[in-house]
């Protein structure tokens, strides 16, 4: 190889990335915390705060005394200017010496269930407004139960207009012990509160001298201290590297490198989705449908470097020991840890269109770098988002989340999302037309593989 | 009566052992895209420039197929108002990887009169039709496109797959959602996918990578004296197609561009970074966002980008 054998840790360069999704109910102030956060964290240029200073000026914001609306800074598409709505999740970008931050600002109103579910689950943390004159709403618990649902590593719950209660103590006492009763029955890991003023910037970013009995973090403080998701994960997870493409430059070598060299090259190159490889491991390269095959990782290729380990999130190219067949759809995992694959698929679904899911439907199912296709065997049940509780049902509609069994036309290494947020996530999608339907997760079936209902 | 929640203040933010700093950890996404898209896709192309998204984007994809060659052709709309050390920059790095250039000429639909020039002589929305026709003739399912989210509200709400119907228009309220690293790029006969793997991207981000791969760009991205004049607040060039109106004194300034586009339309900044680490400073502390301080086009209207993306832009 012509590059250098050392290694090549990467390094920190600019801090590193954290991902957020917003989520609350209507009127909450989210636009302005989010427009509070951007403009304190002083990431609104000078030609965006004069568009903003001229619009508030024509709209007449804030009466006789003037100043900035700063909702109009995550004002999007001139349809939803028009019909003032929200259409879509928006992804904005703000960083601090610590941390480049993306935010994923989630619509509360109009399809909250399927904005914030996309928002979430790329997320290292929800943050959730709470009107602190309304406390815990039904819509809180729902978005708790997505945050939840989707495993979202952090919550963190911003107690806004705390203004609006002259920053009454007991008042957030009260809505914080509400926030850990629902976060607890949820098994959330955690759902840490603020009192923040969207409105006047009190606990966004800078401190507020207007609560002194908080003595906690101010919004961004937390957010830039918060482990992100690979950080926590990378520790404890096994190895997991789906097979995009096999890379084998033969004939189509890049120009300037020695086709000596590169004749019998031949590497797997994937991004490593959950845990750590380092070369001279052992690992199974499993094809579904077959018994697994257990190598050696001789080199882990980045574009000319050799690394000696990757972590998630990392894209490289791994050389093994042994010249097995192996494609895409394949996975490479530490020795003996993947559950063998199957064609029984017991998930959550997160259901996204306004196609209603019936029984029997035919589906395609993507999961890793597969996509086989499926029959909706049955639909085992629809959690109730207000009791948390799973009620009989037999289809669901846009914006529900319920339980289904499907079979596969051939069998996916499967694990349950419960463990593995990567691995076991899932798409349903229309075979038709190609759109999303739901976004899944796996969970271990209850009982027996075999769902009874289908047999009768 | 004690706070609630008994925090103590953030902690210091420890890294652990393995943890990817930003650039590397937006690298390792893009590249990841790219080769779903090339895994999943009959004839996918690559949109090149020689604007520096363009160029990164390029430098990913080779990245993504080391040490094999990039594997499919890049395409460029020619406004035929380009700046010519951008185009000779473009087809020396084309030659450099030994890649194929599709070329799609505004000027030859201008010739023919399938297309009318504008009052205003600005370009950049006549690139749409020979865009939109480049990709049918050539049959291509996926394009690749350098556009980040961080540009222009429109694109902050742009999927990283982003499916283009039979007119090649882009519909915002019926977008799928995008889950996980999951991406869905199944189209009908007739649609396409544009793929955005640099979405995530800042213009800071860009620079720092570029510093720290030691990317070439083009001579126009880094300070130079040249013939200038003022116009709508902005220091343009002096060309064939940007001439100075009555009233609009010719000077020699020290100048480089922050984007690189139609010459009829782009805009220079007085500046004195003259090498990558100087521009890496500047837009560090810059106080105007790139397009606002660089593109005519974009203040014609708030809505400006979303008018020509719905319509098939890039």
């Amino acid at each position: 190889m012509t590059a250098e054998a050392t290694l090549a840790q990467p390094t920190l360069e600019q801090g590193t990335l954290f991902r957020f999704a917003t989520a609350g109910s209507v009127d909450d102030g989210k636009s302005t915390l989010v427009g509070r956060l951007l403009h304190d964290s002083k990431a609104i240029l000078a030609d965006q705060l004069d568009a903003v200073a001229r619009t508030s000026e024509a709209r007449g914001f804030g009466g006789e005394k003037g100043g900035l609306d700063l909702a109009l800074l995550t004002d999007g598409l001139r349809a939803e200017r028009e019909q003032g709505i929200t259409i879509d999740v928006a992804y904005r970008y703000f960083a601090t010496d610590r941390r480049t931050f993306i935010l994923a600002d989630c619509p509360g109103h109009v399809q909250y269930t399927k904005n914030t579910v996309t928002g979430a689950s790329t997320a290292d943390a929800v943050v959730l407004l709470i009107d602190a004159r309304k406390g815990v709403l039904e819509q809180t618990r729902r978005h708790l139960s997505v945050a939840a649902l989707l495993r979202v590593p952090h919550v963190v719950v911003a107690v806004n207009k705390i203004d609006l209660v002259d920053f009454s103590e007991p008042v957030f006492s009260s809505i914080s012990a509400d926030v850990a009763r629902v976060a607890a029955d949820l098994g959330l890991r955690e759902a840490v509160a603020v009192p923040v003023s969207a409105l006047d910037g009190d606990n966004v970013v800078d401190r507020s001298g207007r609560t002194p009995w908080y003595a906690g973090p101010t919004l961004l403080e937390l957010l830039e201290g918060l482990p992100s998701t690979d950080e926590l994960d990378d520790a404890q997870e096994a190895f997991r590297f789906p097979v995009q493409t096999v890379i084998r430059p033969q004939g189509a070598l890049a120009p300037g490198l020695s086709d000596d060299e590169f004749r019998d090259y031949r590497a797997y190159a994937g991004q490593v989705t959950e845990g750590i490889v380092r070369v001279g491991d052992r690992v199974s390269v499993v094809t579904p449908g077959q018994s697994a095959r257990e190598t050696t990782v001789v080199a882990i290729d980045l574009a000319g470097r050799l690394l000696e380990e990757a972590a998630a999130p990392l894209s490289v190219a791994l050389r093994l020991a042994d010249e097995f067949d192996v494609a895409r759809g394949d996975t490479i995992a530490a020795a003996g840890t993947l559950p063998e694959s199957t064609a029984d698929l017991y998930g959550s679904l997160c259901w996204l269109s306004t196609k209603p899911l019936r029984e029997g439907a035919k589906v395609l199912v993507k999961h890793g770098t597969s996509t086989v296709r499926a029959l909706v065997r049955s639909v085992t049940g629809k959690l109730d988002l207000d009791t948390f509780e799973v009620t009989p049902a037999s289809g669901l509609e846009l914006n529900d989340i319920g339980e289904a069994q499907l079979r596969l036309a051939a069998p996916l290494p499967l694990e349950p999302y419960a463990a593995h947020r990567r691995t076991g996530a899932f798409l349903v999608i229309d075979p038709q037309d190609g759109a999303t339907l739901a976004a899944g997760m796996v969970r271990q079936h209850p009982g027996d593989t075999e769902d009874e209902r289908y047999w009768i | 009566m004690s706070a609630p929640t008994d925090l103590s203040p953030a902690p210091a933010v420890v890294p652990a052992p393995g943890t990817l700093g930003l650039l590397d950890a937006l690298e390792a996404e893009s590249i990841h895209i790219i080769r779903e898209v090339v895994a999943e896709f009959e004839r996918p192309a690559m949109l090149f420039s020689g604007g520096k998204d363009s160029v990164v984007m390029l430098h990913l994809a080779a990245k993504a197929f080391w040490p094999g060659k990039i594997p499919f052709p890049v395409l460029h709309v020619d406004t035929g108002h380009n700046f010519p050390e951008v185009l000779d920059f473009r087809d020396r790095t084309v030659a450099r990887l030994g890649l194929k250039l599709v070329v799609g000429s505004v000027q030859e639909y201008i010739d023919r009169g399938e297309l009318q020039e504008r009052v205003d002589g600005t370009r950049n929305p006549l690139q749409t039709v020979p865009l939109l026709d480049t990709i049918a003739a050539n049959k291509f399912d996926a394009v690749f496109g350098g556009g980040r989210r961080d540009e222009d509200k429109a694109r902050a709400k742009e999927r990283i797959l982003s499916l283009r119907d039979e007119f090649g228009q882009w519909d915002p309220r019926n977008q799928r959602p995008e889950l996980w690293n999951l991406y869905n790029g199944r189209h009908t006969v007739g649609q396409h996918v544009r793929a955005f793997p640099i979405s995530n991207w800042t213009e800071l981000d860009i620079w720092r990578y570029i510093e720290r791969e030691g990317i070439e760009l083009p001579s126009i991205y880094y300070a130079h004296e040249r013939d200038v004049f003022q116009r709508d607040g902005m220091w343009r060039a002096v060309g064939e197609v940007s001439l100075p109106r009555e009233g609009e004194d010719v000077v020699v300034r020290t100048v480089r561009y922050r984007t690189v586009g139609d010459m009829s339309c782009t805009g220079a900044v007085l500046s004195d970074a003259f090498t990558v680490a100087d521009v890496v400073r500047e837009v560090a502390a810059s106080t105007l966002t790139e397009r606002g301080a660089t593109r005519a086009d974009d203040r014609i209207s708030e809505a400006a980008m979303e008018d020509r993306k719905k319509d098939g832009y890039f």
